[in-house]
């Protein structure tokens, strides 16, 4: 039993995390209005590498966001009892990861102060306008799907709602996926694969960052989790993990069948510089080889172990982002196939981004909205997911 | 952020002048007759801006008698040729009473079109 | 049926005629005095055909006279803008070198409309795609989209653009065929700059104009003609 003295530093640590995240937010806000004020030129970002480190941030997250909701669709959808105590949680952080996720991608914006005017001008044939309702309508079924878990007399509207979201998920992904399905000229985009690659993406990290929050709450509450459903949980975390790595590396496969898309595969893959690295190294070996590892090899696979993966997984998750939206767009886009090309405008050559401190406040502001809200809500709610006698299903 | 402060600022701006005179110094340009009278332009050019603004972008109907260019032609001081240089420009002088953001010359020439030929032809 | 609907699609013809009669003379002062209020017609195609053969490698005039058109600073950072730059090509299999110039292709199914958001990108009835800066709320899905990197991101706050051509921070902009001019009935700016007279500039759709008869007499390509994205802008000699 916690001492009343033991309460007191946690109660100030609560509050000193909240300022923390506090901090970070306000720095984020800083740069926006920076960047507002001198506009864009002031970020690495310029008019070859047209999205950086923002986006990278929005859409881990917003990734991220339909992902975590699978827990919630294994207990809602299929059923599962350990699942189910955890859907609660599951949607909160989705919809704090929405939350960070939106914000970055909308302060990033030339004119963030129009923002209304994309809901009042609608184009039916934008995939970033479907976004837009893609994520409002996700806010709204996540909330009421929260809602129907939490009210009691609403508890036999949870298995509807939960199909809802269940099916609104996979739609939200695949707009996510589409934006750069439907970049028909680049060759690092422009592929059918990317939605269903962004689906099996969400799952690993969504698992992942839940995972992570989970075991931060546990040891908050001085609680330990069951290890048999820990075991359960990291062997699907195993599965997703190599779901994505698969669907990575068909991705990467039909682009070096493809012989105008070849001489970008060599890039990325082998003598682009740093995104080669980042790829086989950053993303390959430390965000699924060493997850793998951790959690199979016989001997590992504890708490411990399972906590690590899962970070690692996330950093691989931040990785592989970077090498697919920056190493994209540096690879040069070929307007004239079978010409060497130059020009002042930097075609025919690999474009160079530096990231400024400005969007990396930006991107980070998204993780710690994200943070604070979660951090918020777990405390004044009761998210903590309550396991009966652990059965199997 | 921004925008919310514009929309709370133009509910509580409704104020408008009674009779001729300004509470503030204002530098009307030539000035000479508005396509319409000058109590209607206090209350609605916005309106007219913005149907003229569409008409001209989306369709290529210019309409010059209503144009931005020519409401600065007309009411560009005749001292620095613009609706924007100082605090009593005919477009500052009010917007800055009224704390309504004035957003157009963030990508329009408050500046005489004829004297932005002349200078720029040097 | 049908004939009611000719007799009277014929009656409104002949009192719509008498009208215009009547009223012409205002009108004709009107129209002199203030250029075309009528919207532009979708009878129209803008479109250049550009002469690669006369195009010379290093000569540079019709940037240039773009950028003292449009006000760009003519800057060559990879934040500033560029809505023409020349391309020198050389192919890679037979070492074949010509040089072009390189803007917006102006495209009957442009990419960057479609993926456009707020509707911000626009084609005008007459073939010109813009960039309605009222609207654009820069997320530059645009960029991403278009296959020829015709459009810039303006980065910096400007100060003292041309009344002609509005332009400002945190919107995306590319060639508008310098819309101002064509619909003051001029060319635009390169066309009539280039010393070769390498660009020639007309209506596509109409079988008289200069273009549309050395359409059909010389061998022209689309630049990425795979895409089927019907170009407005037309290459000779590449």
């Amino acid at each position: 039993m916690a001492t009343l003295s033991a309460l007191h530093t946690k109660n100030k640590l609560f509050y000193l995390l909240l300022a923390l995240g506090g901090l970070m937010v306000l720095a984020g806000l800083y740069a926006v209005h920076m960047m507002e004020e001198h506009g864009h030129i002031i970020s690495g970002m310029n008019n070859q590498i047209v999205w950086g480190l923002p986006h990278v941030f929005a859409i881990f997250l917003i990734v991220a966001a339909s992902g975590v909701l699978n827990v919630a669709s294994i207990g809602s959808v299929f059923g599962k009892t350990i699942y189910k105590a955890r859907a609660p949680l599951a949607s909160l952080l989705s919809v704090a990861m929405l939350a960070g996720g939106l914000t970055v991608l909308m302060l990033d914006l030339g004119r963030p102060d129009r923002i209304i005017v994309a809901a009042t001008n609608f184009n039916i044939t934008s995939v970033f306008a479907w976004n837009i309702v893609l994520y409002s309508g996700m806010f709204s079924l996540v909330a009421v799907y929260l809602w129907t878990m939490m009210e009691q007399c609403m508890n036999c509207w949870t298995k509807p709602a939960g199909f809802a979201v269940f099916a609104w998920r996979f739609i939200l992904t695949t707009g996510t996926g589409l934006i750069f399905a439907f970049l028909l000229a680049r060759q690092a985009y422009g592929s059918a694969l990317l939605p269903p690659m962004f689906i099996v993406l969400s799952f690993a990290w969504g698992l992942a960052v839940f995972h992570v929050v989970q075991a931060v709450i546990y040891a908050w509450n001085e609680k330990v989790l069951d290890p048999t459903i820990l075991q359960r949980k990291k062997n699907l975390l195993g599965i997703f993990v190599l779901g994505s790595l698969y669907m990575v590396a068909t991705y990467h496969f039909t682009n070096l069948y493809f012989a105008n898309r070849v001489e970008f595969e060599h890039f990325i893959l082998f003598d682009g510089g740093l995104f080669p690295n980042l790829f086989w190294w950053g993303y390959v070996f430390f965000g699924n080889l060493i997850p793998l590892a951790l959690i199979y090899l016989p001997g590992l696979g504890q708490t411990r172990c399972v906590m690590a993966a899962s970070m690692a997984v996330v950093l691989g998750a931040f990785v592989f982002l970077y090498v697919f939206i920056i190493g994209g767009q540096a690879f040069p886009l070929s307007i004239f196939p079978g010409f060497e090309v130059s020009s002042t405008f930097a075609d025919g050559q690999i474009n160079e981004y530096h990231p400024s401190v400005y969007e990396f406040l930006v991107g980070i502001m998204g993780l710690a909205i994200a943070f604070m809200i979660t951090t918020v809500s777990v405390r004044v709610l009761n998210f903590m997911p309550q396991d009966k006698h652990y059965i199997a299903d | 952020m921004r925008l919310i402060a514009l929309l709370l600022l133009c509910l509580c701006a409704t104020v408008v002048w009674a009779g001729q005179t300004t509470p503030f110094k204002l530098d009307i340009g030539q000035g000479g007759k508005c396509v319409k009278d000058p109590e209607w332009m206090r209350k609605n050019h916005m309106q007219l801006l913005k149907h003229q603004r569409d008409e001209a972008v989306r369709k290529g109907a210019r309409d010059d008698k209503v144009s931005l260019k020519t409401c600065v032609e007309c009411h560009a001081s005749t001292k620095d040729n613009s609706v924007i240089a100082r605090d009593d420009s005919f477009c500052v002088a009010c917007h800055r009473y009224e704390a309504v953001k004035l957003d157009c010359f963030e990508c329009h020439s408050g500046v005489r079109k004829s004297y932005w030929l002349k200078r720029n032809a040097k | 049926m049908s004939e009611v609907n000719n007799q009277r699609r014929a009656f409104l013809k002949t009192s719509l005629g008498a009208a215009a009669v009547a009223i012409a003379p205002g009108m004709l002062l009107f129209d002199m005095a203030h250029g075309s209020t009528e919207p532009v017609s979708g009878k129209v195609r803008w479109g250049m055909l550009i002469d690669t053969n006369q195009c010379k490698p290093g000569c540079d005039e019709c940037v240039t006279a773009c950028n003292t058109e449009n006000g760009l600073s003519g800057g060559k950072l990879p934040t500033d803008s560029q809505w023409i730059r020349k391309i020198e090509i050389k192919d890679i299999s037979t070492g074949r070198q010509s040089s072009l110039p390189m803007m917006c292709q102006h495209c009957e199914h442009p990419p960057c409309v479609d993926v456009c958001p707020t509707a911000a990108s626009f084609k005008r009835a007459d073939g010109i795609v813009l960039v309605d800066k009222h609207r654009c709320i820069g997320c530059r899905y645009c960029m991403m989209a278009c296959p020829y990197k015709a459009r810039s991101f303006v980065h910096e706050p400007l100060h003292d653009q041309n009344p002609d051509v509005p332009r400002g921070k945190g919107t995306v902009e590319s060639c508008t065929l310098c819309v101002h001019r064509i619909d003051e009935g001029l060319q635009p700016a390169c066309a009539t700059s280039c010393p070769n007279k390498a660009i020639l500039f007309g209506d596509l759709n109409d079988p008289n104009s200069p273009i549309a008869q050395k359409l059909r007499t010389v061998a022209s390509t689309q630049v990425r003609a795979d895409l089927k994205l019907n170009t407005g802008i037309r290459y000779q000699g590449l």
